[in-house]
């Protein structure tokens, strides 16, 4: 196996398991955000305003992820 | 293969300077964006008619929310942040058009914003605690943290930037490999889809501009 084989499968190994944890912390998020919500409906616009804050931060790591990936596809420091 | 989304594609030469395709689309947005504004401004009367309803919907709209995160008047903010905003929205929405790439989908763009904010945060903060003040600040709670505050300056604007670049990317590259593997009218729920998560980073990006203005002139806590 040749460096190029090598990136692609460790970029869809970056991509498939870098959208794991983001994914499981969103769904906490957004079942506490529906959950609070619910309960106080009142505050919904304050809820969601950090709901969506909170959310961009989460889903900060899964696009780490992914520029890793494309780093990996696109821009190989390593692939000659 | 698609062309690399890392790599940006040169137009034309303005003597030595390359100008590329993601400056060139800016250039049109600020056209549409200023000329459109000084259209829109030039009779503005107490009792307004629809055009000035609009409008004042829009900036009364933008300055409620800067108000709701910052707690204080929002005047002296307004001008930048709005401007980020509707910026944002123009350009994230234009990749939407036929035959543009949204300028925010090159690293290039989502960087210059990124140290727009980087430098305006410290601009408002200066400017709000002064100069010992504002340093002083980085110090708190204790001043084992000042290194950890530091780096969290340097590391927030880099994901500021990765986000809104990836987040477009993505959505542009996804609608280009459906395309491309299922051919005409497929991906337009996707296109659909685009056009939401355009609107939501361009809000994510101008809150989080907020909320970090907001903890450097010290009405927000620092997060």
């Amino acid at each position: 196996m040749d460096v190029h084989s090598i990136s692609i499968i460790a970029a869809a190994i970056a991509v498939s398991f870098g959208a794991i944890g983001p994914a499981l912390g969103e769904g906490r998020a957004v079942a506490a955000a529906m959950d609070a919500i619910a309960r106080q409906p009142e505050a919904a616009g304050t809820i969601s305003r950090t709901l969506f804050v909170g959310l961009a931060m989460i889903e900060t790591m899964a696009i780490y992820c992914l520029v890793i990936a494309l780093l990996l596809l696109f821009a190989n420091p390593y692939a000659g | 293969m698609q062309a690399s989304p890392l790599a940006s594609e040169i137009l034309f030469h303005l003597g030595p300077v390359p100008i590329s395709r993601p400056v060139v689309t800016t250039w049109a947005i600020m056209l549409v964006l200023g000329g459109g504004s000084w259209l829109l401004t030039r009779r503005l009367a107490v009792h307004p008619d629809r055009r000035q309803a609009v409008l004042e919907v829009v900036v009364t709209a933008i300055s409620g929310q800067i108000r709701d995160v910052i707690g204080r008047e929002p005047r002296s903010l307004l001008s930048l942040l709005g401007t980020l905003f509707l910026f944002l929205v123009m350009a994230n929405l234009s990749g939407v058009l036929p035959g543009v790439k949204a300028p925010t989908a090159q690293i290039e763009t989502p960087a210059a914003l990124a140290v727009i904010v980087f430098v305006s945060v410290h601009w408002y903060g200066v400017r709000a605690q002064g100069l010992g003040g504002y340093l002083a600040s980085f110090a708190r709670p204790k001043l084992i943290m000042l290194p950890l505050n530091l780096l969290s300056e340097v590391t927030r604007t880099f994901s500021l930037m990765v986000r809104l670049f990836g987040n477009v990317m993505s959505g542009e590259f996804v609608i280009g490999l459906v395309l491309a593997l299922a051919g005409l009218f497929v991906p337009i729920p996707l296109m659909a889809l685009e056009i939401l998560l355009g609107l939501v980073q361009a809000y994510i990006f101008t809150i989080l501009a907020t909320v970090f203005i907001g903890a450097a002139i010290g009405s927000v806590e620092k997060g």
